[in-house]
């Protein structure tokens, strides 16, 4: 309706407020895509992943030697639904000294891997195989980019042209069955999936039923695999892109009320004029969702370009595949925004509605009702220059848009602050996490379990400084239904930088240390003395970080009985001082042994991208922020204009004039950020050890003190630049209006 | 047409802005309501206005109870009946002249193409139809007050209502206005006009009303 036109069209000519209002929509709307797709990204990554490839609760392999395609494929009527059989073979790559190690690869002859209906393969990068000779192989550590051709120990070679990612994790890698059979059939693959998958009863059943021919994974196993991967991030990550979220609705919140606050004289004309309450709230919604559904759609569109690259990121941080298109977070982002919009926008409007149209009129006129005048005496009588300090007196005279100021800076630097240690800290987790990775300079790892012993080899080496071996090994545990997945040492392992929560590293066979989940698993305490068979009892000396919630034990491979299966032993390395790491690895490799320079830190593609996607939300969170001051000062100088002119007519200069603007910031800022960062500190404090509770694990300290108090200071003040940035437009604009027109404003 | 019976209004605490006050306005009437700063001239044009309401009394215009009024009947109330003159303008400086005379007719839902029709009309005769397409903050008082005036009367109210309409202008512009008013009352305009300017009240009004402490005087 016209009225409604009426109001919007004034809306309109007030560029600022509208372009404000689409810019934080935009931001905020794009801060909670990308938060939303964290959010779906890291909540329960691997079932979510599971589900959309359709995956395989049980993946069985038959030995083609005992059975035949038919007696394979007969097994279909034991599950719900099932596909198969695909003839595996095993691809073995010639070992060559000069590269690592690739370990024989098991691969599935699929003609059309991404389409079947169980197992839908994702392709990450690359093609599927189209002919013999080609092999697209499962992304995992080991990184065989496309592009790689692999010679093979039968003298035939695999051109890898893709690589993708079975969440089951069917394969190493999938050939065309042409090439499964060229490479020499040795099985039958079939997948099912079982109406009740949920139980390990339930599966080993439904594994028992296959017969003793087949072996057989489950789905269960695998996930708890994968579960070891996210838990850590899985919290960190949540809980950034609800942050994002809380900080984007607050902010539209506040420019969207402050904007409708700034239009009340405007309101009372049109009252004075005949426009009814209803018309007024009408409008004033009109005026605040149009500019805020344009930013909400641009907001869509930025956030779900930027989220193509970030998700793939984020799966292969988790191991799982990357989200399509999700119109359901775009969804909600766009009503979110707008309910935001709506209801911060209703209060608002509903008060200019109910304002008395008498005193609506006087807004602008009488701006001072006594409010702000202590503030102004005071400011007065400091030896500040005086544009300074009549700008600093200024925020009080209107305590309600100082308070919204306070909350968006506060925010905003609470954001930063938090976001900041967020990344500090996941880097201390990671480093705590890779530690024993990367304490060591060199890895010996002998190429099969039996070899012979290289312990030898690595003291009589010139520039062998510490060394000690690490395996795994199942530790039985009375009274634990599953073994715990135990590590197990030889040497003296103490430098090895196991991050410890609670006690001491073990320095004899019989003690024992264990992660978190150990302990809550078994109800046991440190103290306590763990039974089992295959080992001696192990006292619980000590309690480690080693970023996950499973049970752990790590005890030294003496503890183990001399009977049973001894554990394939991979030897760490510590170079003696100015030792070239270069050379040693050569002087063992020409003993023929097999060595590689250690993984060194910093280097964790998966940090990076959490460092990217912090920046960027911290980025989007801390403009939305200034984009919130901007606006307040923009409406605070126009409502002012008249007394700019003032100013200026008594001989206030452009710069002064800016001066003043800038100053009326400069309380907020400095407040706003004096509150706002002890706040981001005390709610990383308080919520890294909750999250990684809830994820059933407890962090080394070291990951939880990680502000510098030159950091926390720097921080502090940046509440002061971000309002003095968000300031600096207006201020230009108020030094450069001429005082005649200032003078005639209304 | 107006009606004001034994009308009090008191602000919190202060002593009554109004105290007791009866005032019958005939139509066709021009009053001018005289009086010192603070003796609740605004006040009773408020009332009038349905701006405010009254704390005790009946204020009638045109058959209606205007005291009784919500919040909405009020606002259609004055679209239909009453147009508004202040002392400051309240022009709205970021729509043009044209655009602040069409507010109200706008306001009312009034067909377009009628209303651009009457608002360049009106322009015309208050002689600042050069100015139609200027914003309100270009022009000089008088000319300010001229569009004020050609707003207020843009939906053909019965009763005009002007606070002080010439206080904020010079000597010059207060004639042009003084002549305005006594055209439009020549041509039969209900107005009740508020004001200092005695030479306003002797040219322009049929009768003029003095306001003491909120009560009438001989
Ligand atoms: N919103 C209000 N709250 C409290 N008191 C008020 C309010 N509005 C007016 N008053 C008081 O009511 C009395 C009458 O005010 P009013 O504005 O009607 O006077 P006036 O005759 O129009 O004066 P002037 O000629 O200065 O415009 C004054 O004492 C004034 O202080
Ligand atoms: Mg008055």
């Amino acid at each position: 309706m016209s009225a409604i036109r009426t109001v919007v069209r004034g809306a309109q000519r007030r560029r600022v407020s509208t372009i404000v209002i689409v810019a934080a929509t935009t931001m905020a709307v794009t801060a909670t895509v990308l938060a939303g797709l964290l959010l779906a990204a890291s909540s329960a990554p691997f079932d979510n992943a599971f589900a959309r490839q359709h995956g395989a609760h049980l993946t069985a392999l038959f030995d083609s030697a005992k059975t035949t395609k038919a007696q394979a494929a007969a097994t279909a009527a034991q599950a719900k639904e099932s596909i198969g059989p695909f003839p595996v073979a095993t691809a073995t790559p010639k070992q060559d000294p000069e590269n690592p190690p690739i370990p024989p690869l098991t691969v599935v002859g699929r003609a059309d891997p991404g389409a079947d209906p169980i197992d839908k393969v994702t392709l990450l990068a690359g093609r599927w195989a189209r002919t013999t000779g080609e092999i697209v192989v499962a992304r995992t550590n080991l990184m065989i980019p496309p592009g790689i051709v692999l010679h093979l120990t039968n003298g035939s070679t695999l051109k890898v042209v893709g690589e993708a990612r079975s969440i089951s994790r069917t394969a190493q890698g999938w050939v065309t069955p042409d090439e499964a059979a060229a490479l020499g059939q040795t099985g039958w693959q079939m997948l099912y999936r079982y109406a009740d998958a949920s139980s390990a009863t339930a599966m080993t059943a439904h594994r028992t039923a296959l017969g003793p021919a087949a072996q057989a994974q489950s789905w269960l196993d695998v996930r708890n695999d994968a579960a070891h991967r996210t838990q850590l991030y899985v919290p960190l990550l949540s809980s950034f892109g609800l942050l994002g979220l809380a900080l984007a609705a607050l902010v539209i919140g506040n420019v969207t009320a402050g904007t409708i606050a700034s239009a009340t004289r405007r309101i009372g004309v049109l009252k004075a004029l005949g426009l009814t309450p209803s018309q007024v709230v009408r409008a004033c919604l009109a005026q605040a969702l149009i500019p805020g559904l344009i930013g909400a759609v641009l907001g869509i569109v930025v956030g779900d370009l930027l989220a193509v690259p970030l998700t793939a990121d984020v799966a292969d941080l988790f191991g799982t595949v990357p989200l399509s298109v999700t119109p359901w977070v775009d969804a909600i982002a766009i009503v979110a925004a707008v309910l935001v919009i709506g209801a911060t926008a209703a209060p608002a409007a509903y008060r200019a509605a109910k304002l008395r149209t008498v005193d609506a009129l006087a807004v602008g006129r009488t701006p001072h009702n006594g409010r702000g005048r202590v503030a102004a005496r005071l400011a007065a009588r400091t030896r500040l220059p005086r544009p300074l300090s009549l700008g600093l007196a200024q925020p009080f005279t209107r305590p309600a848009r100082l308070l919204a100021m306070l909350v968006t800076i506060g925010l905003g630097a609470a954001a930063a602050t938090f976001a900041i240690g967020l990344t500090l800290s996941l880097r201390q987790v990671q480093a705590a996490h890779d530690a024993p990775d990367t304490s060591a300079d060199v890895l010996v790892a002998p190429d099969r379990p039996g070899a012979d012993d290289p312990r030898a080899v690595i003291a009589a080496t010139p520039g062998t400084g510490q060394f000690y071996g690490r395996g795994p090994a199942d530790i039985t545990v009375t009274g634990l239904r599953d073994a715990a997945q135990g590590t197990v040492t030889s040497g003296d392992a103490r430098w090895a930088g196991y991050a410890m929560l609670a006690g001491r590293w073990y320095t004899a066979p019989g003690e024992a240390v264990v992660s978190t989940g150990f302990l809550t698993a078994t109800g046991m305490h440190l103290g306590d003395t763990v039974t089992g068979a295959g080992h001696r009892p192990l006292t619980l000396v000590g309690e480690v970080f080693d970023g996950s919630a499973n049970n752990h034990l790590y005890t030294d491979v003496a503890s183990l009985s001399a009977a049973g299966a001894q554990p394939f032993l991979e030897w760490y390395v510590k170079l003696q001082p100015g030792t070239d790491r270069t050379a040693y690895i050569e002087a063992l490799r020409s003993k023929n042994v097999y060595a590689e320079a250690t993984r060194t830190e910093g280097v964790d593609g998966t940090l990076l991208v959490l460092d990217s996607l912090t920046a960027l939300l911290t980025g989007l969170l801390v403009s939305v922020a200034g984009l919130g001051v901007l606006n307040a000062v923009v409406l605070e100088s126009r409502d002012r204009v008249h007394d700019i002119g003032v100013h200026k007519s008594v001989g206030m200069t452009p710069k002064q004039t800016a001066a003043m603007v800038v100053a009326s910031v400069g309380l907020p800022g400095l407040i706003g950020g004096a509150v706002g960062v002890p706040a981001g500190y005390l709610l990383h404090r308080w919520a890294l050890p909750a999250m990684a509770h809830g994820a059933g694990i407890r962090l080394p300290q070291t990951t939880i003190d990680v502000y510098a108090p030159a950091l926390l200071a720097v921080l502090a003040l940046a509440g002061l630049v971000l309002a003095a940035a968000g300031a600096l437009l207006p201020a230009g604009w108020a030094a450069r209006t001429r005082t005649a027109v200032a003078l005639r404003t209304e | 047409m107006i009606d004001v019976v034994d009308v009090s209004r008191r602000y919190e605490g202060d002593q009554a802005a109004l105290d007791h006050l009866s005032l019958h306005v005939a139509e066709g009437e021009c009053l001018a309501l005289l009086g010192p700063s603070g003796s609740g001239k605004s006040t009773l044009l408020n009332l009038i206005a349905g701006l405010d309401r009254p704390t005790e009394g009946t204020v009638t215009v045109g058959g209606t109870r205007v005291d009784r009024l919500g919040e909405a009947a009020a606002a259609r109330y004055r679209r239909a009946t009453i147009g508004l003159v202040f002392q400051f303008f309240n022009l709205l400086d970021d729509l043009t002249v044209a655009d602040n005379v069409l507010l109200p007719a706008q306001i009312a839902g009034a067909p377009a193409a009628r209303s651009r029709q009457r608002a360049r009309e009106l322009l015309e005769t208050l002689g600042i139809d050069r100015h139609a397409d200027a914003y309100p903050g270009r022009l000089s008082g008088g000319e300010r007050q001229r569009v004020a005036v050609a707003r207020a009367l843009m939906n053909r109210p019965p009763l005009l209502l002007a606070d002080e309409p010439t206080g904020a202008l010079d000597t010059a512009s207060g004639a042009e206005v003084r002549k305005l008013l006594v055209d439009l009352h020549a041509d039969g305009q209900t107005i009740v006009l508020v004001t200092h300017d005695e030479a306003l009240a002797t040219t322009v009004a049929t009768r003029t009303v003095r306001l003491v402490d909120g009560q009438v005087t001989a």
